[in-house]
């Protein structure tokens, strides 16, 4: 889901102060503050250094985790941190480390797949809107705010219904949802694009509508579709370990930051850590993408992104 | 102001319609039938070919569709696929308990964003407001859910103060109520107030640059008597727009939250259709939870006309 964003004149964000403090500070704020170059640089690297952590880790545990995530050891249920488990293990001795590792793959490939999904259908569609009549552009908004009306979790909850239960149901459903704000922050800087002269040019050379789109507008709003794609990550991770928790993502087995949560949840009264740190890995990545987008944003040419 | 009127109204019909053709395509092209999937794997085709005529499903679908769309449009919604109950009245006694529990959030939400947002906005170069700014980035990354499984543990489970779940109906014990109330609206309201208040701040923000707040402070009024005057109203139109999409990510989000608390409300019936494979459940309360988006949307637009009269008249 796209916000609109408020942002002050460009020439009011060049203006920051930059003690070592507030050079921290200004980079979790929101869009609006205005950031000085540095700020900018240091939301990015927060951001990106999250982002970074999470996928080494995945990639990690693709070769190497403490125990198996899925190896059950009655022996060794409900521990607490210990020098062999060093966040304990869960009711079914299963070496919780090593379960958040194993998670962190399942977010990513969920997260990839849906902005992959979004990003396919969207990005044409945008472009698309902002090449053929008004008027039809118009149609194509309209139709993309509709689906608006139905939110990553509604979708996967009803294809689930039919469907049933699994992590690629709920992977197309939170990419489906995701189209309408690739198409929109597309549209608006496909449209600035349009006016240029150099389209303009390319139009009176002769150049097909297509190549165009290939050449001159596709490059031209890239920008904006990495800050989409890292806003739309976010997103999906929370839908995700919200349909995980829910039952309806992740099955059984699969090792999931969201089934972490719903299955330490009936032992919160006993062991409340086992919810502790599944909840943290999922703020940690949706902050990690958060951050992300909102640097790049602000790194990238402003003047693009008003470009209505 | 009449013309927007209209031209709002007929959106407004427009996409409620195509929306109930997609609710209802998405239901019956997607692979799995309904009756086969109410009667489970052991049913015989004389079974499932039975409860097919039962439900009319063995009419063309422009039909089906037609008898589905009158019957929403008379809040008649058909019987239940599993437990042979009435729709309707199930939906309007859930509703009651959803609508109670993201109208009560959404007022934690503006209580913590409206006062936050302008504080931030104000002293934006100061400590103080990047701290909280941070503090709101936090919020944001965090999941309604999450928010409520650690207000239970650290409300009802450490402290034992207040219920883990449950729900009584006010006019039954209104403390009890009140007391059950708290944590859900608690979870939702704090995490959607993180959001709201970083718009709050970048429009109270982009309102502070204004000219015409330069004049107010020229004719002698403190910042915040000025901000009062001439900034909030101005900087309610990009917020009211916000509230009205928040309004959506509540509905949504309170599903989520009436199954950590164990709440009665539309997201359980919902939920537990979707475990039972009750389709045409389903169907009809994922319709409901649309139309209440799309009436929002349309409120939030009347609401821009009322908030600002450049608005009114054609130029947008």
């Amino acid at each position: 889901m796209t916000s609109p964003s408020w942002r002050g004149p460009s020439w009011r964000r060049g203006a920051g102060t930059s003690s070592g403090f507030s050079r921290l500070a200004t980079g979790l704020l929101p869009a609006g503050a205005h950031r000085s170059r540095s700020a900018v640089s240091a939301t990015i690297a927060v951001g990106g250094g999250i982002v970074g952590l999470i996928v080494a880790v995945g990639l990690l545990s693709l070769v190497w985790t403490p125990y198996d995530p899925g190896a059950i050891d009655p022996t060794s249920r409900l521990q607490i941190s210990s020098g062999a488990h060093w966040l304990g293990t869960d009711k079914f001795g299963r070496d919780v480390l090593s379960l958040i590792m194993a998670g962190s793959r399942t977010t990513l490939v969920v997260g990839v797949v849906a902005v992959g999904v979004a990003a396919i259908v969207g990005v044409p569609l945008g472009i698309l809107s902002a090449m053929v009549p008004k008027w039809w552009g118009e149609v194509i908004m309209r139709a993309n705010d509709l689906l608006l009306a139905f939110p990553a979790l509604l979708l996967a909850i009803m294809l689930t219904a039919v469907q049933g239960q699994g992590v690629v149901t709920a992977m197309i459903a939170i990419g489906i949802a995701s189209i309408p704000s690739f198409a929109r922050v597309v549209r608006s800087g496909a449209i600035g694009v349009m006016k240029t002269e150099y389209v303009l040019a390319a139009r009176a050379a002769g150049r097909r509508p297509w190549a165009i789109a290939l050449r001159h507008v596709l490059p031209n709003v890239m920008n904006l579709v990495i800050v989409q794609a890292s806003v739309s990550f976010a997103i999906a991770v929370l839908a995700e370990a919200a349909l995980s928790y829910l039952g309806l993502g992740a099955p059984p087995g699969t090792a999931s930051w969201g089934r972490m949560l719903q299955e330490g949840q009936e032992l919160l009264f006993v062991a409340p850590r086992l919810e502790v740190f599944p909840g943290v890995a999922i703020a940690l990545a949706v902050l990690g993408f958060n951050l992300l987008g909102d640097g790049l944003r602000d790194r990238y040419d402003p003047r693009l992104r008003d470009g209505r | 102001m009449l013309l927007r009127l209209a031209e709002r109204t007929v959106i407004l019909l427009v996409s409620l319609a195509v929306s109930s053709l997609l609710v209802f395509g998405f239901m019956v092209l997607l692979p799995g039938d309904p009756a086969r999937v109410a009667l489970g794997v052991n049913a015989t085709e004389a079974d499932v070919a039975t409860l097919r005529r039962e439900y009319g499903l063995d009419r063309p679908l422009a039909a089906q569709f037609l008898d589905w769309v009158s019957g929403l449009l008379r809040f008649d919604l058909g019987k239940s696929y599993i437990s042979k109950a009435e729709i309707a009245p199930q939906i309007a006694d859930r509703l009651q308990v959803s609508l109670i529990l993201v109208a009560v959030s959404m007022l934690v939400a503006l209580l913590i964003a409206v006062p936050f947002g302008t504080f931030m906005a104000v002293h934006h170069q100061r400590p103080a407001g990047l701290v909280l700014s941070a503090i709101s980035q936090i919020g944001v990354a965090v999941p309604a859910f999450l928010a409520g499984i650690l207000l239970i543990t650290v409300f009802a489970v450490q402290l034992g103060w207040l219920p883990a779940g449950g729900w009584t109906p006010p006019a039954y014990d209104p403390r009890l109520f009140l007391t059950q109330l708290l944590l859900p609206a608690l979870s939702l309201g704090l995490v959607q107030g993180a959001v709201l208040t970083r718009y709050v701040r970048s429009a109270v923000l982009d309102v502070l640059r204004e000219d015409f707040l330069r004049t107010a402070r020229a004719k002698g009024l403190t910042p915040m008597r000025a901000l009062a005057r001439h900034g909030l109203r101005n900087a309610a139109v990009p917020v009211v727009t916000v509230l009205g999409l928040q309004l959506a990510t509540l509905l949504v989000g309170a599903v989520v939250i009436e199954r950590v608390f164990v709440i009665p409300g539309l997201g359980s019936l919902l939920l537990d259709a979707v475990g039972n494979r009750d389709l045409i459940v389903v169907q009809d309360v994922v319709m409901v939870l649309v139309v209440a988006v799309l009436v929002t949307n349309f409120v939030v637009d009347l609401l821009y006309l009322g908030i600002d009269p450049r608005l009114r008249t054609g130029t947008r």
